[in-house]
């Protein structure tokens, strides 16, 4: 399974449109996710039973509704959202058109992270907080939100990390990116040059957000 | 200025109802250091957690400066709080804020503008003795240091009320000393009524005017700290005072004790050793100290001396009368033989 040079020079502009492609999925799908999940991560952590926010119902409505998302399969949550892909963008092939059901399937996952987080500040700060009679704003903006970073930044980047993966499958919705040409030419085609090209640039992605990732939550953790 | 009444805290737990505080009352006056000590699970914890509805009690009512708490909304209690300080065990620092910034925050929650809030944190930096740790994190801080930003941070908003939950059990000796100073200076200065819990009664002994003692839940002993340490009244409340003035004479010298043994405790100014040979003067008895010490409560001497009298049983009987006589509290702990 030689590496041909030839093809690689020939499917360049094939491979960069691809990695665009995966590129604007990734960011709108992650802009979403965080929009709506860093709120939805608050709140269902604030729901809490002793928090500010306590409220069983909505927590075990949000609950339900994430791990109702979430326990649906990638690809057939990426199908069963065609109509409403074609509602939001007007068509429903392409990576805007993908963005869509990667944004749903990432809002409940990052939004999981984000509760996490937040449990693994120690709950005595937040009483701390509300003892000095810090409102809920504040609570959530100069005490969670700070205390929580480093492990944000972590989540931030699984996130990230398995948005490409579950990029690849767009190719489905014809929505293309790194991932889909990697299944069309390698996959179906046998074609290994590209195979290879694609995996690495796969495995370079992840490996530059991963790090950067490490690094930037280790920067900015102050204990 | 805060009163406690009938306040109950029961916890349901997988096994069953726990019953944390049981119909505890207590008034504390302004400006008083007040303590309470018990051991964990006496439930001062959770009384103390009451009193700024951390926990909201079960039943009774919480009375800060005449509003009772309990009655109070959401953002009626929030407000309340701003004049409730309360410093803990493990300080409870932002991590990722500065000593500033943490200071600074319980000013933005009173909504204090901005201007003000650089001036007030310096000025409570200073009461501290921290301005120089101004723009460090936490982490950095040592214990001792930690608790003087919770302590800055508690008073930011000049409350009238200062709540500390084991603010020293964290701490070193020498560290502890130190806090338990800067809170009898604030105490002072700022006329401060001060609520604590802990389990070390060299802290109530330290700084405390009156004090509770907590065993599952109840108060069972309350007073004055001069009065509780001259006069312990439980079995639980005498253990305690043993672990910081502690008059146990060894077993093998007790043994060999042949004469009448005898504790005498001296209150205030009273004289202790002039009465005791003015007493051995005039009785036909022999003394012989075993023990003995003046401990310092609040500034006010309390003298303690275990001694054998040894001589006449009619003489030591008109010696020990001699004592009572002259204000001094004799607990005869064996008699001669």
């Amino acid at each position: 399974m030689g590496v041909e040079w030839g093809r690689i020079v020939e499917l360049w502009p094939d491979i960069q449109q691809a990695f665009f492609e995966t590129l604007i999925m990734i960011s709108i799908s992650f802009g979403v996710a965080f929009l709506v999940g860093l709120p939805l991560g608050i709140l269902l952590f604030a729901t809490e039973r002793g928090l500010f926010w306590e409220n069983r119902f909505a927590k075990s409505v949000l609950g339900f509704i994430a791990n109702m998302i979430r326990s649906i399969p990638f690809i057939i949550l990426l199908v069963a959202l065609i109509p409403l892909t074609n509602l939001i963008v007007g068509t429903t092939i392409g990576p805007y058109a993908a963005s869509v059901s990667l944004s749903v399937a990432a809002i409940p996952f990052f939004a999981r992270l984000v509760e996490t987080s937040f449990r693994e500040i120690d709950k005595g700060i937040i009483e701390a907080a509300t003892a000095v009679g810090a409102t809920p704003m504040m609570i959530i903006k100069d005490v969670l939100l700070p205390e929580a970073k480093p492990s944000l930044i972590q989540g931030i980047t699984l996130t990230l990390i398995s948005l490409i993966a579950y990029s690849a499958m767009a190719g489905v919705v014809g929505g293309g990116g790194i991932g889909d040409l990697a299944i069309r030419f390698g996959y179906y085609r046998y074609d290994n040059t590209i195979m290879i090209v694609t995996v690495l640039i796969l495995i370079v992605l992840v490996q530059v957000i991963q790090q950067a990732g490490d690094w930037t939550s280790k920067i900015i953790d102050k204990r | 200025m805060i009163e406690i009444e009938n306040l109950t805290k029961t916890y349901t737990t997988k096994y069953g109802t726990v019953t944390g505080v049981d119909q505890v009352s207590l008034t504390v006056e302004e400006g008083e250091i007040f303590g309470i000590v018990g051991y964990s699970g006496a439930g001062k914890s959770s009384l103390i957690r009451c009193i700024n509805l951390l926990e909201r009690p079960t039943s009774g009512a919480v009375r800060v400066g005449g509003s009772d708490l309990t009655n109070l909304s959401g953002e009626q209690l929030r407000k309340a709080r701003l004049k409730i300080g309360m410093i803990f065990q493990h300080f409870h620092l932002i991590s990722q804020k500065t000593v500033y910034d943490n200071i600074a925050f319980a000013l933005r929650a009173a909504g204090t503008p901005p201007k003000k809030i650089r001036e007030r944190v310096d000025a409570l930096l200073e009461m501290v003795g921290l301005a120089d740790k101004r723009n460090v994190f936490p982490g950095q801080l040592s214990g001792g240091q930690k608790q003087r930003v919770g302590i800055a941070r508690a008073l930011a908003n000049d409350p009238t009320v200062l709540l500390c939950d084991e603010a020293t059990s964290a701490l070193d000796p020498n560290t502890t000393l130190s806090i338990l100073q800067l809170l009898k200076d604030i105490n002072r200065k700022l006329n401060i009524t001060i609520i604590l819990i802990t389990h070390e009664m060299n802290v109530v002994k330290e700084i405390c005017d009156r004090m509770a003692v907590m065993q599952d839940g109840r108060v069972i002993e309350e007073g004055a700290v001069y009065d509780v340490f001259a006069s312990p009244e439980t079995e639980l409340t005498r253990e305690f005072i043993s672990s910081v003035v502690s008059f146990d004479v060894p077993e093998p010298v007790l043994a060999s004790v042949s004469g009448t043994l005898i504790r005498v405790l001296f209150r205030g100014n009273a004289a202790g050793e002039g009465i005791i040979s003015d007493m051995l003067q005039h009785y036909g008895v022999k003394g012989n100290f075993l023990h003995g010490a003046i401990e310092y409560i609040q500034e006010k001497p309390l003298g303690i001396f275990v001694m054998e009298l040894a001589g006449q049983p009619a003489e030591v009987t008109d010696a020990l009368r001699y004592l009572e006589n002259r204000q001094a509290t004799v607990e005869v702990m064996k008699y001669g033989r």
